[in-house]
């Protein structure tokens, strides 16, 4: 798919919020609409945190996601709030390192994916994220590798940019899984 | 067209007010806005420009006070509980005529209330939330690209008619991102201010910009001297987007972010063969009440996230011609698309 409206959701922490801009990132640098929305408040790190995109071709109304095509869910209670709401056919991403049961719809298409395990397997549990992001990425073809790659050098601030590297090494081995 | 960059609705009007000569900001934090201030206090010091935070909210109103008075553009912002605790120093702003741009993103009240996104601070921005014959200017932008545009017209705005304009924004708009291109937002105008209060280096007499008029006939002049001001904003600022009006059963208004929620009911409507039309205000103050007058649709619907304080403003513009419905939620709900359209066909039933 190339437009898509999103629901990522996990916990403080997680990069739920990066992920989602570095999709927002990348469809404005497409050319495409886009809004990028997160939850806020007294949010912290283990606290709930979620963020709606919305990648389009025309104006983009409103910004929250109410029928999400991809949910991402990186922890339980997204899962539970989140599973009724997604469209038909739609994708859920499922952190299966971190939850313990199935998606219960049978017209969607549920993903699992170990991303925690896997990012804690090539060093660093805080790139779950990016693993997420591969296997998101291979299964709805809504960016292309090098548009994410892309995408992470323009976007990281100067000091951040020894990090595409390690990122992008999460996000190919996400991109093989599936 | 210039190159976007991807920038959060707080964040970007700052960059916006710095662009349009703005370099004094006065802050205090409070939820959702504080982005906003966070981006001045790292711009600010870089470009020669003054980011204070100051010790309350009164503190920072009577601040732009100060710096408005000196011929300065100067800005402050808060969020609904902060803009309440401004409303005196709002007041005075403009009994002095001083030109300066507040920003209200608003979150659910009354009282503390919460601090997700809310539109209920409709009435005190409209209405003068302070005491007095006075008003604001009342700017309702519906996009970060144009809360960038609005910001930069706030300023102009400002200084041509020395009237106090508010940027009414909610926790939605101030949080979410998209893309804003600055290189097409409207360029400074810079008003002479021969009133301002920057010194006389002994060649005229002093300037003084006061609020306080014990003769009450001296004090009634100057309120009417206003008032005629503001029949020229009236007749001059008001200003809307409306689409599909001609054929409407029903015109359904909304400002701000619901106007963007209405958009997509209105496209589900349309899909349906349902015949939705939009006036969306984009001054609530001066309300754009003309147009009103030239749509005949069988029903107004007002989408708002509130009570229905909008709704009023409705009825007096269309001067009853249709009656006026109200769909919304308040205290930082945020109506759905499915929401507006299924109030959509149950007025259509009844108005049949």
């Amino acid at each position: 798919m190339e437009n898509c409206e999103v629901i990522l959701a996990g916990f403080g922490g997680q990069g739920i919020l990066f992920t989602g801009k570095l999709l927002a990132y990348a469809a404005m640098l497409k050319g495409k609409q886009l809004s990028w929305l997160p939850s806020y408040g007294p949010e912290m790190r283990g606290g709930t945190a979620n963020c709606h995109v919305i990648v389009a071709d025309e104006p983009i109304g409103s910004p929250i996601v109410t029928k999400p095509n991809i949910l991402v869910a990186m922890n339980k209670p997204p899962l539970d709030k989140f599973e009724d709401s997604v469209a038909k056919n739609g994708y859920i991403f499922v952190d299966s390192s971190l939850i313990d049961r199935r998606v219960e719809r049978t017209d969607v298409n549920a993903v699992y994916i170990d991303s925690t395990r896997i990012a804690n397997e090539i060093g660093n549990k805080n790139l779950a994220n990016m693993v997420m992001l591969g296997a998101i990425l291979k299964t709805t073809e809504v960016f292309s590798l090098s548009e994410i790659e892309e995408t992470m050098k323009k976007s990281l601030p100067a000091k951040r940019l020894p990090l595409v590297e390690t990122n992008m090494k999460a996000v190919k081995e996400g991109y093989d899984l599936v | 067209m210039g190159e976007k960059v991807l920038m959060k609705g707080n964040e970007a009007i700052g960059e916006a007010a710095i662009r349009s000569g703005c370099r004094h900001f006065f802050g205090y934090p409070i939820t959702p806005q504080t982005e906003l201030s966070a981006y001045m206090v790292k711009k600010m010091p870089k470009i020669g420009g003054v980011f204070l935070q100051a010790e309350s909210e009164v503190a920072a109103i009577n601040m732009v006070y100060g710096a408005a008075a000196a011929g300065v553009r100067a800005m402050t912002s808060s969020s609904s509980p902060g803009i309440s605790l401004k409303s005196e120093g709002i007041s005075y702003l403009a009994a002095g005529d001083l030109p300066c741009v507040i920003v209200n993103i608003v979150r659910g009240g009354p009282g503390l209330g919460g601090i997700q996104p809310a539109q209920s601070d409709y009435f005190q921005a409209t209405r003068g939330g302070g005491h007095g014959d006075y008003h604001l200017i009342v700017l309702a932008p519906n996009s970060v690209q144009e809360l960038v545009y609005l910001t930069a017209d706030a300023f102009n705005l400002s200084d041509e008619y020395r009237i106090p304009v508010m940027l009414l924004g909610d926790g939605t708009l101030g949080q979410m991102m998209e893309p804003v291109d600055f290189d097409s937002i409207p360029e400074p105008v810079y008003a002479e201010k021969p009133w301002a209060a920057t010194g006389t280096e002994n060649k005229r007499d002093k300037n003084v910009i006061e609020t306080l008029f014990l003769e009450a006939t001296e004090l009634e002049e100057r309120v009417l001297e206003r008032e005629k001001k503001y029949d020229v904003v009236k007749e001059k600022l008001q200003r809307y987007e409306a689409h599909n009006t001609d054929d409407a059963d029903i015109i359904i208004s909304s400002y701000g972010i619901t106007s963007r929620v209405v958009e997509t009911a209105v496209k589900i409507l349309r899909d349906e063969g349902i015949k939705a039309g939009v006036i969306r205000p984009i001054t609530l103050w001066p309300f754009p009440e003309k147009i009103y007058k030239q749509v005949k649709p069988k029903a107004f619907l007002s989408v708002e996230m509130s009570t229905g304080q909008m709704v009023e403003d409705i009825r007096l513009a269309c001067e009853c011609s249709a009656p006026v419905y109200f769909c919304g939620r308040t205290g930082g709900v945020i109506p759905t698309p499915d929401e507006v359209v299924q109030k959509v066909k149950d007025i259509l039933k009844e108005v049949k």
